[in-house]
């Protein structure tokens, strides 16, 4: 099947979903993607931040879609064509998305153990205004302990239900859902009961924000301060596979392995990710490479690391140069001659 | 006096029992499409050109028409009787009065699709027309209408009502579907649509009580005499639930193709407004609707008389018209608040989004914040564009049509009576102090906009 995204084409099979093809060309393309998991079944269509526009259908019926479209859950058809970041519609519902999904959001990034490696940091970045619009007070969730490992933020939640899919595939035995309606839909176990399986430490991977971290990590480290290590040990309940979060010598959280898009390769067990903290229980394979522009990578040790020049005790003595003699001699250029 | 085909035998006493309604010529669709072919049937509804009356307008048999019945799957035929839109009770009134002629409606329909067992999904608010109809079923499955082999045709069908916890996103039919299952109600992602996969992932079809009580009489008589009543594609007779300021509110069956002014003035159906103020606004399909002005009332924007059908209704799209909707006509005289009207309904949108996409989540909430302070005097002059925008980002982006109702009427209050709104905000001592606009109607106040300069 041949689709179209962007004027670039490309040959899919079928039962392909718009954003799997937009994920195959890479690059700019792609939508963002804050509920849909491609590990997870079911998940999308939740969001709205993939939407993109059809201008046509497919080769047998050439009619452009009249709505915007969820990329994550429209299948490709023959000849479709799709716009992505060349429509101005997808643009304006993406940053209407956007929007909505921050005004409820406290935006409490500084203290947000998330903050570094958040959608909703990299949505809002690419597509947010710099201001709100919404001068009403934000609505908040009484705090909620859900189990020793695992820290519920509810106000952060954007309802993305990925980790009620995650509880219903990986963990097998669901005991956490969304209750009540509208914006006070919240994530919820049943009359405040633990979350209590040994796979369930794979929500904290699968939130694109803050709302479920790792409680054994918290408010230890900013996630760019660490530096990722890919590592394995024998497990018999999971793949053993692992990424360790390392600052110097010390492991501070495991999580699993996550591409591109922030998806986890293999799911990994609660005893991998919080029960094992010595560097002793792992097989180091390496460092673990990550995206150019990640916040990661303003630590990143292999770059060459630029000598950093502090030229400013002189100016601040005595001014600068242009500005002394900008004072005294109006037709000296006002052009920076020191600092460039 | 126009035609009535639903409400034709309500009024006999005691037609709430099947022995009264069996005599006053009940089940006799039943026994005739026994004998004739389902497609037969399903082709006399689709000539019949009745459209569904749950508020899109949908042809049924067109709907019934896509089933999948190659797969081999069994069908399913669910009535959506969750009708909780604002302004609309024609439903409850059939329900209540003439439980028959659902059942009767259910069992002929279900025989044209080929479904052997059929829901009715009534809201949890209406628990006593839920108990009329248990009752009634047990009465239809005594007299053998219901069961194992109907009548010696080898045909089974079991019925069953099923009642809703009371939400109104239920009454989308993928999320009733969804609740019907046992599950949250949230709307599923259509495609696949329910006709295809629908309830546990077999065939279903989902329609409004209303259609599926007409189907009995397209049945007995003809699709083709169905369609000689009304005008054009909006063919047959129409419930209206009539609420606001007339003097005669209530549910009015109309063949379709009278005129507003007809239907508002005439003493034989609302019989004009209440008090003889004069009439400021009009939703003339539940409150999901845009509002009508005044002046585009009885007109169209190019002159012509408005007709109650879903195309006269809907002319001039929704710059200078509005839409049939599910026929709850609610009306405004001049002491109607718009604001707190509008207020209102966005309040309840709120309370009623389902929380599952984002559009609709956070912005039915900041809807109603926007209109709640300009409604109590808080409000600023940008708050109009901000609400104007919010509603424009929501319509169009969600899963189900929820987000879309909850921004049309926004949309039309503010696009036809934004010089209220601006009252509401230059003087917001007086809307503080008003007694909700009764003695001070907008039109006495309405030359204080012009005359203050900011």
């Amino acid at each position: 099947m041949k689709v179209t995204i962007d004027g670039i084409e490309i040959e899919v099979e079928p039962g392909t979903t718009v954003l799997q093809a937009a994920r195959m060309i890479g690059g700019d393309v792609v939508p963002p993607a804050m509920c849909y998991y491609s590990k997870l079944k079911d998940t999308g269509g939740n969001c709205r931040a993939c939407l993109v526009e059809v201008s046509k259908g497919s080769e047998a019926d050439p009619r452009p879609m009249p709505k915007m479209m969820p990329s994550c859950k429209t299948g490709v058809m023959d000849g479709m064509e799709v716009k992505v970041k060349t429509s101005e519609r997808a643009l304006d519902a993406r940053k209407a998305v956007t929007e909505f999904l921050l005004i409820n959001h406290p935006l409490d990034c500084p203290v947000c153990d998330q903050a570094g490696e958040c959608d909703l940091q990299n949505l809002s970045f690419k597509h947010g205004l710099e201001k709100t619009r919404f001068k009403e007070e934000k609505r908040t969730f009484e705090p909620e302990n859900i189990g020793d490992k695992i820290q519920l933020h509810m106000n952060r939640c954007i309802l993305c239900y990925r980790c009620v899919h995650t509880a219903e595939q990986v963990c097998g035995s669901r005991n956490h859902g969304v209750l009540n309606r509208g914006d006070h839909a919240q994530i919820s176990t049943y009359v405040s009961a633990a979350i209590d399986h040994e796979m369930s430490g794979n929500m904290i991977d699968v939130c694109p924000v803050g709302a479920l971290t790792d409680k054994t990590f918290r408010f230890k480290s900013r996630v760019w301060f660490n530096k990722p290590f890919n590592a394995h040990r024998n497990c018999d309940k999971c793949c053993g596979k692992t990424t360790l979060w390392m600052f110097g010598n010390e492991i501070q959280r495991v999580t699993a392995r996550k591409d591109e898009y922030h998806e986890v390769e293999e799911f990994i067990c609660n005893e991998c990710r919080f029960d094992h903290k010595e560097v002793s229980d792992w097989v180091i394979e390496g460092p673990r490479k990550f995206e150019k522009f990640s916040v990661i990578n303003q630590n990143n040790y292999t770059r060459k690391m630029d000598t950093v020049k502090i030229a400013t005790e002189k100016q601040i003595l005595e001014g600068r140069e242009q500005d002394r003699k900008k004072i005294s001699m109006k037709e000296v250029p006002y052009k920076n001659t020191e600092n460039s | 006096m126009g035609q009535k085909i639903l409400f034709d035998k309500i009024h006999i006493p005691g037609i709430k029992t099947y022995d009264v309604y069996r005599e006053n010529g009940g089940y006799a669709s039943v026994e005739k499409a026994l004998k004739m072919n389902p497609d037969d049937i399903t082709e006399e509804v689709k000539t019949s050109g009745l459209r569904g009356r749950g508020g899109a307008g949908f042809p049924v048999g067109l709907k019934w028409s896509f089933i999948d019945k190659k797969s081999g799957n069994p069908r399913h035929l669910v009535c959506n009787a969750d009708e909780s839109e604002p302004g609309t009770f024609k439903d409850r009134y059939l329900m209540e009065y003439i439980p028959h002629l659902l059942i009767e409606g259910m069992i002929t329909s279900s025989f044209a699709l080929g479904a052997n067992l059929s829901y009715i999904y009534i809201r949890g608010e209406y628990m006593w027309i839920f108990k009329t109809l248990e009752r009634a079923i047990k009465e239809a499955y005594a007299a053998g209408w219901l069961g194992k082999n109907i009548k010696g045709s080898g045909y089974d069908l079991d019925l069953h009502v099923h009642c809703g916890g009371g939400a109104y996103i239920c009454g989308e039919e993928t999320a009733l579907i969804e609740s019907l299952e046992g599950k949250r109600g949230n709307p599923r992602i259509k495609p696949p649509f329910p006709a295809v996969k629908g309830l546990w992932q077999n065939p279903t079809v989902v329609n409004n009580v209303e259609s599926i009580a007409s189907v009995p009489w397209i049945v007995l008589n003809s699709g083709e005499d169905y369609a000689k009543i009304g005008l054009g594609r909006s063919t047959g007779t129409k419930l209206f639930s009539v609420s606001g300021h007339v003097k005669k509110p209530g549910v009015y069956e109309i063949e379709m193709g009278i005129t507003v002014d007809e239907f508002m003035n005439s003493d034989e159906y609302c019989g004009g407004m209440i008090d003889d103020r004069p009439l400021k606004g009009l939703i003339p399909g539940g409150s999901s609707v845009p509002i009508l002005p005044q002046h585009l009332i009885f007109k169209t924007a190019n002159g012509e008389d408005r007709l109650m059908t879903y195309e006269s209704l809907a002319d001039g799209g929704f710059a200078t018209g509005s839409s049939l909707g599910s026929g709850g006509f609610i009306v405004y005289n001049d002491t109607a608040c718009i604001v707190r009207n509008t207020w209102n309904f966005s309040r309840f949108y709120h309370h009623e989004s389902c929380g599952q996409c984002s559009p609709c989540r956070e912005g039915t909430g900041w809807m109603e914040k926007i209109l709640w302070r300009i409604e109590n005097g808080q409000g600023t002059e940008e708050d109009i564009d901000v609400l104007w925008s919010v509603q424009a980002k929501i319509e169009g982006n969600t899963i189900c049509p929820l987000g879309d109702a909850a921004a049309w009427p926004v949309a039309a209050a503010i696009r036809h009576f934004r010089d209220e709104f601006e009252y509401h905000i230059r003087f917001p001592e007086k809307i503080k102090n008003r007694d909700h606009f009764v003695n001070e109607p907008f039109e006495k106040v309405k030359h204080l906009l012009n005359s203050v300069t900011i």
